[in-house]
């Protein structure tokens, strides 16, 4: 492909530019960058770009339960958008995106700090930290179910806390609730912010923290001053990883809750469900756009590049 | 100049395979293969079957390429899927094995031809359910999608269904059922007897219902009739303010905190039920054999106001013709002459010719299953697993005394996508 391109190239350039050897190296460099991005391009092309434009497109379409009707109809959006359902169910999973993130961005910098700055060895950080993604060796929905024998109204913890003469009835709370959705999310979600913070904090120079302290800074200090705003690019990508999984989650939520509260993707599903595809592509395109906004406010924030 | 060459003869060869396609097609379709069991092995056909019901047993097919020599190639969906399949690839399949309520959506769309009575061999054997909607003659009438209603129409072609029985039949019955509330007796400390019961303060936290909107709105229907909130007109065919009174009820309980969870499979239901989380909720009868199974005391309850009843049966595609849909007549002979009958009712299940399955069940499995007396020995299922001990009496007695008390089909609302639209405002609530 290269040899036949520049082979043209030159006929055609030929007679009017004398230096040809290095007329050709020119165009050869730049044909081999294109070169070198086309597959990415392709595959990028192919399967990311082209389903979200089907889905953009699908969106604006007409459906019964038979079959889509290729048409231009603003009716999906305006249905979605204009009702209660769909806002209670956003500021939901914004509710559960919100504690979730934040309870994972304590845990997993808790966790990683401890790895980073605790441990002496390497050989006993990698250990501990492999130690971390054992539970990622079994599936998320087994991870998920698993919680359901231990907070249900006989489960592990309500009979050992009667038994203990804790409490004298079981407590409702723990299962099919907020309160399960969230534990369950934070389970399954705080090794995504583990693993980019660790990452961030073993590229710290520790002659910075040295310098630190030789200036007088206390521990908080130290932490605040230093470690934090370098550890920025971690927690930035941690939190993109997080906000994004919990936004699109809909597994967790339906079996956590007992079918009991509503996230966005659940409401998509439940319309996919019932073949209202149109419907359910448009309600993409808007947790799309929010999950975008998201993104870009954190990058906002945080210049990973820069920082990196 | 190549191309001009080449192109009559890719034609030419292309009319070829046409003629010799329609030259098999004419001998197919004049009737020089014609339709005898013995020639299916010789033959083979194979006949294409998917759907929601009995698409999901592969001891039937097993039992037909033994009986028939007819291979069938079974496809399960859920119902949804198989109501857009039945319109949208009606060439997808020979035999659409569908509820129903699905009928009522797909058959308008002419993708499913009806059969002629005279050609079915145990039509006399169905039972007066599908035919006149009626068990017995003194039985009445249920709402919603009832298959008589749907069962026939005046003449081949036609897309509306006829008032009464005729000789053209939409779809052969295969398996049906009677739902009810599955409770735990052993922790609701009182007499269940209505559908009203599952809204008691005294079960708050400890009820569920099905998330499936269009069964749910149904079992949502008998409670609200049950409390005697509100008489509907027709519970399987709700109007808009009838829709609303019934979301803004169910809105209401949710947020006074009365239900634990609401399930969507069948897993779901069984562990709700098993683990003690739920104590009376919506169920299916196999999830109640499951509960069962695992030795939890869990009960299928009659109830006063009656049943939601669901029902499927096999619809035979427009497209068959000439052998195939010999052979799919003679499927559906093999089907009605009692062995998948039998099968389907020690299931738990019942079959549509009755009198055909008796001869393949045993005389204490008949007595269970069928005529509601206490079982002399233990009852298998088809799989040969111990379904109930000696002495058990099914829940809900005979076959009369339940298909009897039917007090709704399932069914399609003219406002279903209203419906769901204020069941997903339920959920999210």
């Amino acid at each position: 492909m290269a040899a036949t391109i520049t082979d043209e190239d030159t006929q055609i350039a030929g007679p009017a530019k004398p230096p040809i050897t290095a007329y050709i190296g020119r165009i050869a460099s730049r044909v081999a960058s294109y070169l070198q991005a086309v597959p990415l391009a392709l595959i990028l092309g192919f399967f990311f770009l082209l389903p979200i434009l089907m889905i953009a497109v699908v969106s604006f379409w007409d459906y019964d339960f038979a079959g889509l009707y290729p048409d231009f109809l603003t009716m999906n959006y305006t249905d979605t958008l204009g009702s209660w359902v769909t806002w209670k169910t956003y500021l939901n999973t914004l509710k559960y995106t919100a504690m979730v993130w934040g309870l994972t961005l304590l845990i997993g910098f808790w966790v990683a700090y401890f790895l980073a700055f605790h441990i002496r060895t390497t050989t006993m950080q990698m250990v501990l930290f492999l130690v971390c993604t054992v539970p990622f060796l079994t599936s998320n929905i087994i991870r998920m179910i698993s919680w359901i024998p231990v907070l249900g109204r006989n489960g592990l913890v309500n009979t050992t806390l009667i038994e203990m003469g804790i409490i004298p009835s079981p407590i409702e709370w723990l299962l099919y609730s907020d309160f399960a959705v969230v534990l369950a999310m934070v389970h399954l979600n705080t090794l995504f912010m583990v693993t980019p913070i660790f990452n961030t904090l073993m590229r710290i120079d520790r002659s910075l923290i040295e310098a630190a302290r030789d200036a007088g800074a206390n521990g908080w200090q130290i932490l605040w001053n230093v470690i934090i705003p370098l550890a920025k690019p971690g927690i930035a990508i941690g939190s993109i990883f997080v906000v994004t999984l919990v936004m699109a989650d809909f597994s967790t939520v339906q079996v956590m809750s007992g079918g009991q509260s509503a996230s966005v993707a659940l409401m998509m599903k439940n319309q996919m469900s019932l073949l209202q595809y149109p419907a359910a592509a448009a309600n993409a395109v808007v947790l799309l756009i929010v999950v975008l906004l998201m993104v870009a406010a954190i990058l906002r924030v945080v210049d990973i590049r820069k920082e990196l | 100049m190549t191309n001009d060459t080449k192109t009559p003869k890719g034609i030419s060869r292309r009319g070829l395979l046409k003629t010799g396609a329609a030259a098999t097609g004419a001998i197919v379709g004049s009737g020089l293969i014609t339709g005898f069991p013995t020639i299916w092995a010789q033959n083979p056909i194979t006949l294409r079957q998917f759907g929601t019901g009995v698409s999901n047993i592969n001891a039937i097919a097993e039992k037909c390429k033994a009986d028939l020599g007819i291979t069938l190639e079974m496809t399960a969906t859920d119902s949804d899927a198989a109501a857009q399949r039945a319109v949208t690839q009606p060439d997808s399949y020979d035999i659409a094995d569908i509820e129903y309520w699905i009928l009522k959506k797909v058959f308008p769309a002419g993708v499913i031809q009806p059969m002629d009575i005279k050609k079915l061999k145990y039509y006399d054997k169905i039972v007066p359910l599908f035919k006149t909607g009626k068990l017995k003659p003194d039985s009445v009438i249920a709402q919603g999608t009832a298959p008589h209603t749907v069962g026939y129409v005046e003449a081949p072609g036609d897309k509306t269904f006829a008032k009464g029985e005729t000789q053209f039949f939409t779809m052969v019955p295969t398996i049906y059922n009677a739902d009810t509330l599955g409770i735990r007796p052993d922790l609701v400390g009182r007499d269940i007897t209505s559908w009203a019961d599952i809204m008691d303060p005294a079960f708050k936290g400890k009820t569920s219902i099905l998330n499936i909107p269009s069964i749910g709105i149904m079992d949502a229907a008998m409670i609200m009739e049950a409390l005697g909130n509100i008489k509907y007109a027709d519970k399987g065919n709700m109007t808009k303010d009838e829709i609303d009174a019934t979301i803004d009820f169910l809105i209401k309980a949710k947020q006074d905190g009365q239900f634990r969870a609401f399930w969507k499979s069948f897993d779901e239901s069984v562990n709700l039920m098993a683990s003690g989380e739920v104590v009376i909720q919506s169920m299916w009868s196999p999830a109640v054999a499951a509960v069962r199974s695992k030795g939890i005391a869990c009960k299928y309850q009659p109830l006063k106001e009656g049943y939601r009843s669901w029902g499927g049966g096999l619809g035979l595609a427009a497209h068959l013709e000439g052998a195939q849909l010999d052979a799919a007549y003679e499927y559906i002979n093999w089907y009605t002459s009692g062995w998948v009958g039998g099968y389907l009712n020690r299931q738990g299940y019942y079959s549509a010719a009755m009198d055909t399955a008796k001869e393949f069940m045993s005389a204490d499995e008949w007595g269970y299953w069928i005529e509601g007396k206490p079982a002399t020995g233990d009852i298998m299922s088809p799989e040969g697993k111990v379904m109930e001990k000696a002495g058990a009496v099914r829940d809900g007695g005979s076959f009369e005394e339940r298909m009897g008390k039917v007090a709704c089909w399932n069914s399609v609302m003219d406002e279903d996508r209203y419906m769901v639209k204020r069941w997903n405002e339920f959920i999210a609530a």
